[in-house]
């Protein structure tokens, strides 16, 4: 839920939290690669509707999507940066700021939240030392929450990356944690 | 036109297939109120207020994307639809600052007048407020995202219209903002500063940037000698801030208030305009005539010239090098008129009134400081100069007709048809035509160049000599034209562009509303002023032909490059990246 | 070759999380030991269903059926079943633990009273191999429609079998079918697979696809081939990883087979496929928003009309079906509409497949005919609540849909009968709630969600979903009064019919559908200050101890 949610922003905000101030200042200290950026648009440029799959790519292959990206994007596309900024940020799964190496999202739905997500958001809020939002200073997990991941058959369920870890008590978290 | 017959409250009503329930309503006499939606502009269906009930649809529809058929049962005004319309305009209000008294649109806000109409007296839902504090990087445009209620009016109208697409929708639900990318301020941005976004914004959340303060200062300074030129479109369209009817030609009442402001000289930006005729067209004639870059483009247009500078640098050899008249303006009111009436330049304090919300950017470019001074020293829209005629308490309507101060207060028809998309053509027709072919012209009404066209294209015959032109007006009909001529750089020798819709009588500083309507009407007043002008050529300016004899010498000279000309530079997109 | 046995190991992704995919490693280590690796074939399967009990191992020809098997239970099952044709008892599926034990799937109660269409070989093949669905009978379909039948015929046969779309709002295939074959053909029509399952509680597509991925594309190409298509789109949940690499394998399997791509099967139709991920919005299983995302935009709805029949994607003609819908397609091909209708009602024919969640004992994926009651699916198939707790509720149809209450039980479930309850079928998502939850905070988590995944494009949704959380919160907090109930109801009753689509449109029927049969746990809330079931912090205490970093509760 990271960026669009509403809870982390204000929250963010009304206690002073610094995560989007500190990931503002690291969105222009850290460049992105723009040639494996080249790469993967040169890559993908011919296929119809390009847009959705390029930045599918560079979330994928880099972790988040520069402003650089999202200009070079624009332009190999003929669209104008304003358009690729407002698809990029419609979408939680695209960051436009640097995250932890590894993201954990909690699912926040109804499915999960019956059995006890809520108890294993607070153990990895614990475990973690930050909020929901936040990078550990380590800079190693982002923690945010998502809406409904499709597992709620193994309820309450969370990812780390790719990676699906269901039926969850909060006493799992750091045996799950210890694995990355 | 096949018709269809519908019912709209209980009434049989006629309308043309393709037509919208909205249009066909509103012919019927039956008024749908509407927020977001804008006729030829928006019609999305994302407000929610223009909702209406049709038989057999389970939810409501929105009226203005709804299109009408055949036997189609509507009710505008029932119960579940006055219910979900005013609940809808709480929920606008919920998320709305409550400062309608010191708000720039407080009287002509949409959302206001909705509010008044629906009869909301109490707004059952409170909550966080969307928006933060206001953007006022751009010296032109304040952007107060608080104020937003999403109609994405200035989206369609940044996109479609002027092809800029500076600013769009950015994240989504709750958090949905319109704002450039990458939270840059406005300035920073490739917004061209038009304006136009100001004119559809139903709310306070896209406004002038207000410099009447600096104004109100320098008239109560006693050191100051404080000059004020007038736009030629101007003068149409003030008497609107003051309930006159579009079209209304008030170019002596406009002079007469400014001086009941304080203002020490009343004079014309159309003494300029008729400047910039024999400047720009002496320019043509020379590139026409020594094989220099053709086509020659006009420069009197402060949006279009960040437009080319930001999406066409490539093309900016081809821009006349003329500033624009309020420009060559303010360089020679702190140079030539300084001198004549023996004030030093840095007493003088020069206002503009424009139509124009880019001319305050203008003005503050580093290229215009040729006198040794700012040019300009505070530009004023339309708007702002009504505004503060209303806080002078100032009686328009009973005012009386004044002329304007000498020297730079004459000017011919010639220098008032700049107001409007085609004018600076037909202006430099005029005059090119006599230049060239040394005959008197036999018929000054170039009609071809006229009207409301997006692109206007016309062949005129300088005595022999084909002059293929081509005028448009909004950003979106110059791009066509700019990359025509990058596929075919013979295709013309000289091109008029205007940034806003209408030209400058459609400008971004211009009283609102700015419809197509109203726009027509201001051009036909514009064409009334031209048609009743003593002198309609520019080149029989009196003033102008003493200017060049006391001063500049003669058109092109040294001196006239020096405080009249300029050149521009390429801008990167996104420079800062 | 022939085999003796095979050995399925569920491999869906509720089994893989337990380490199935070690239990099949440890199967293929041990048979070669005992000697059987050329007697005994291990098969990873799609789910198989009972996923509160995975791993399950189930060995033909015999059935007999293995639940929570542990990588070192292996050696056993070969040594003991495998080897010495004796049944490992300990490892047979009983529920509850006093209860007898199951030997073969078929008696298990959870699929004893399935009807399996659509999950026809969920569990039962190999997902990546398409000669373990040819086998199966996979493909006959396409080859009977391009073979013998006219596109009007299948489009004909799918209209008399009854099939109404799965996805959630059961609109008629057939005739949907119909509209996009009658469509403006000048220029191309398009066939979109709605893959991105984003209903809570709903996983039933997921594990269709990793499951039978096959059943899928053909399903895609016989409408492709009714309605005059030639390119597929799946649009599917960036989410599904397991999903989209299933799929990704089959699409090539069958163009190598010319199954997919030019001149299928001689018959000189074209179609194709290509996969589309989500990018994370949930608004985008609203058919025009998936169009939008799949143009490279925003996700946001379009008004309708157009219908996507006549102006869908790239603004032309669009088949749009749900996953479930169209692996219904080639067995109704195959079987003749007039078999299908046999199963179901006479409205809604077919089966359903649910995704059972919550307290339940057998948590998972089944699939019942039409019609069948609540309180069949719940305790013959899922086994009751389970820790001696009372059924409180079941929301059906997802976050999107009603509350259903134990008065309610025999409620049969279709399209028709749920909404005249005030709920929905739509996914078919099941949640069972028991009786130690809080109604006001069960239904804070469905206006968190909207919340959420509102687009922001309309106001009354952008700006209700706002109002709706922010009341229940104070609900939930002990703040609030009953004005704000009466603006609850009152912003529901707008919110029904004003907003742009579906998603703000359902956005207050689960908090009204609680409302309105649990009411007086709400006033509990708000007039006696006092959380019944001791969840809500309603003394205001947690609330303010939380308030530090502003309403981060689940």
């Amino acid at each position: 839920m990271g960026k669009a949610s509403l809870e982390v922003t204000r929250g963010a905000a009304a206690c002073g939290c610094a995560a989007r101030t500190a990931a503002g200042n690291a969105r222009e200290a850290s460049p992105q690669d723009m040639a494996r950026v080249r790469e993967i648009i040169s890559r993908l440029r011919d296929r119809t509707a390009p847009l959705l799959p390029i930045l599918q790519a560079i979330q994928k292959e880099m972790g988040w999507i520069s402003e650089e990206a999202m200009v070079e994007v624009a332009e190999a596309l003929g669209m104008h940066p304003s358009q690729v900024y407002g698809v990029t940020t419609f979408y939680t799964l695209f960051a436009t700021g640097p995250k932890g190496k590894h993201v954990i999202r909690v699912c926040a739905s109804a499915p999960c939240h019956v059995p006890g997500a809520g108890a294993v958001l607070e153990a990895l809020k614990k475990a973690l030392g930050v909020e929901v939002g936040e990078t550990t200073p380590d800079g190693k997990f982002t923690l945010e929450l998502t809406s409904c991941i499709g597992v709620c058959g193994v309820a309450p369920a969370i990812m780390i990356d790719d990676q699906v870890y269901g039926n969850l008590k909060p006493a799992d978290i750091g045996a799950i944690l210890a694995r990355y | 036109m096949a018709k269809v017959t519908l019912t709209i409250d209980g009434r049989k009503v006629e309308a043309e297939r393709g037509m919208t329930v909205l249009e066909a309503a509103r012919l019927a006499g039956i008024n749908i109120p509407t927020l977001c939606y804008l006729e030829n502009l928006n019609a999305i269906g994302a407000c929610r207020v223009c909702v209406v009930e049709v038989k057999g649809a389970k939810a409501l529809q929105a009226s203005c994307v709804l299109p009408v058929a055949e036997g189609m049962e509507v009710w505008t005004n029932s119960r579940a639809v006055r219910a979900s319309r005013r609940t809808t305009v709480e929920l606008l209000l919920s998320d709305h600052p409550t400062e309608c008294t010191t708000c720039i649109r407080n009287g002509t806000c949409e959302l206001q007048a909705l509010a008044e109409s629906l009869g909301i007296r109490r707004v059952r839902f409170e909550g966080e407020k969307h928006g933060g504090v206001p953007d006022e990087s751009s010296p032109s445009i304040v952007r107060d995202n608080a104020k937003c209620v999403l109609c994405r009016r200035c989206v369609a109208v940044c996109e479609k219209v002027q092809s800029v697409k500076a600013i769009g929708p950015q994240e989504r639900g709750f958090e949905t903002a319109i704002a450039p990318p990458f939270e840059l301020p406005l300035a920073d941005s490739v917004c061209v500063n038009c304006g136009q976004c100001t004119l559809v914004c139903p709310t306070g959340a896209l406004h002038e940037h207000d410099d009447s303060e600096l104004v109100w200062a320098a008239l109560a300074d006693p050191g100051k000698h404080v000059v004020v030129q007038t736009a030629p479109a101007t003068r149409v369209t003030v008497g609107e801030m003051f309930g006159m009817p579009p079209g209304s030609v008030v170019t002596g009442k406009m002079v007469a208030a400014l001086r009941r402001l304080g203002f020490d000289r009343v004079f014309d930006t159309d003494f300029t305009a008729d400047l910039t005729i024999i400047e720009e067209g002496y320019e043509l004639v020379h590139r026409l005539q020594e094989g220099g870059v053709l086509p020659m483009i006009t420069s009197c247009s402060p949006g279009w010239i960040k437009f080319i500078e930001t999406f066409f640098p490539d093309m900016l050899p081809n821009l006349s090098t003329c500033k624009s008249p309020q420009q060559m303006f303010g360089a020679l009111a702190k140079t030539y008129y300084a001198r004549k009436v023996g004030i030093d330049p840095a007493d003088i304090f020069v206002v503009s009134i424009m139509p124009c919300t880019a001319k305050k950017f203008e003005a503050r470019r580093p290229e215009m400081t040729d006198s040794g001074y700012p040019d300009i020293d505070a530009v004023l829209t339309t708007r702002e100069l009504g505004r503060m005629l209303k806080e002078a308490g100032v009686v328009f309507d009973a005012l009386p007709e004044e002329p304007y101060d000498d020297p730079l207060g004459v000017s011919t028809g010639a220098g008032a048809i700049f107001g409007a998309t085609g004018g600076v053509m037909e202006a430099a027709l005029r005059t090119a035509y006599e230049v060239v072919t040394g005959k008197t012209l036999p018929a000054l009404d170039f009609q071809s160049v006229r009207g409301m066209e997006g692109i206007k294209e016309a062949t005129v015959n300088l005595d022999g000599t084909e002059l293929r032109v081509v005028v448009a007006h909004t950003l979106g009909n110059a791009r066509k034209v700019l990359e025509a001529v990058r596929v075919d750089p013979g295709r013309y020798h000289f091109i008029e562009i205007m940034a806003c819709p209408g030209g400058c009588i459609g400008g971004g500083g211009q009283p609102i509303p700015t419809t197509d309507e109203i726009r027509k009407k201001r051009i036909e007043a514009i064409y009334r002023v031209d048609r009743d002008m003593p002198l309609r050529k520019s080149h029989d300016n009196p003033v102008i032909k003493v200017l060049y004899q006391e001063f500049l010498g003669e058109p092109n000279s040294h001196k006239a490059h020096e405080l009249l000309h300029t050149h521009y530079q390429p801008r990167y997109q996104y420079a800062q990246l | 070759m022939l085999y003796r046995a095979h050995v399925l190991v569920c491999n869906g992704t509720n089994c893989s999380l337990k380490a199935s995919p070690e239990i099949q490693k440890e199967f293929s280590r041990l048979l070669p030991e005992y000697g059987l690796d050329k007697e005994v074939k291990v098969v990873e399967t799609g789910c198989f269903g009972l996923c509160e009990y995975g791993p399950t191992v189930v060995v033909f020809p015999d059935g007999t059926f293995y639940s929570g098997v542990k990588v070192s239970d292996v050696r056993e099952i070969v040594s003991e079943h495998l080897y010495k044709g004796r049944v490992v008892k300990r490892l047979l599926y009983q529920v509850p633990p006093a209860a007898k034990p199951v030997q073969v799937y078929p008696e298990v109660d959870y699929f004893r009273h399935q009807v399996r269409v659509v999950l026809r070989n969920c569990g039962f093949i190999d997902p990546e191999s398409i000669e373990e669905y040819i086998a199966r009978g996979g493909y006959q379909a396409l080859g009977k429609a391009l073979t013998a039948m006219t596109p009007a015929q299948v489009v004909e046969e799918i209209k008399a079998s009854g099939l109404r779309g799965r996805g959630g709002a059961g609109f008629p295939t057939g005739l949907k079918w119909q509209f996009a074959a009658r469509a403006d053909g000048s220029g191309p029509k398009y066939v979109v697979c709605n893959a991105d399952e984003g209903e809570p509680g709903t996983f039933k597509d997921r594990l269709i696809l990793e499951g039978d991925p096959h059943a899928v594309l053909e399903g895609m190409a016989l409408a492709g081939y009714a309605v005059g298509a030639h390119q597929g789109y799946v649009y599917i949940r960036g989410e599904y990883v397991l999903s989209i690499e299933r799929l990704e394998r089959a699409i090539a399997q069958a163009r190598e087979m010319g199954l997919l791509g030019k001149n299928i099967l001689g018959s000189g139709f074209d179609f194709d496929v290509e996969i589309r991920l989500g990018a994370g919005a949930y608004v985008c299983g609203e058919e025009t928003a998936l169009f939008e995302s799949l143009e490279g935009g925003r996700g946001e709805p379009r008004i309708k009309p157009p219908y996507p029949t006549d102006a869908g994607l790239f603004g032309r003609p669009t088949v749009i079906n749900n996953v479930e819908t169209l692996a219904n397609v080639p067995v109704i091909i195959e079987r003749g509409a007039s078999w299908f209708r046999t199963l179901g009602t006479q409205k809604t024919p077919g089966t359903k497949v649910f995704t059972l969640t919550g307290d339940i004992v057998n948590a998972g994926l089944i699939e019942v005919p039409m019609g069948i009651t609540l309180r069949e699916i719940i305790y013959n198939i899922g086994g009751g609540i389970p820790n001696g707790r009372q059924f409180k509720l079941a929301q059906t149809g997802g976050t999107s849909g009603g509350v259903i209450p134990p008065e309610l039980l025999d409620v049969p479930m279709d399209y028709d009968s749920l909404a005249a309850h005030g709920s929905a079928l739509g996914s078919g998502a099941l949640l069972i709630i028991d009786d130690s939850h809080c109604i006001v905070d069960v239904a804070k988590s469905f206006s968190f969600f909207f919340l959420h995944e509102s687009c922001g494009k309309c106001t009354p949704c952008r700006e209700g979903t706002l109002q709706l959380h922010r009341i229940m919160e104070r609900i939930s907090r002990g703040e609030a009064t009953r004005t704000d109930l009466e603006n609850m109801k009152a912003l529901a009753q707008a919110m029904y019919v004003a907003p742009l689509c579906p998603l703000g449109q359902t956005a207050p029927l689960p908090l009204m559908s609680t409302f309105r049969w649990f009411e007086s746990e709400y006033l509990a809330h708000v007039v006696g200050k006092t959380c019944p079931a001791g969840v809500c912090p309603v003394d205001g205490t947690a609330a303010r101890a939380a308030a530090g970093c502003a309403a981060r509760e689940v």
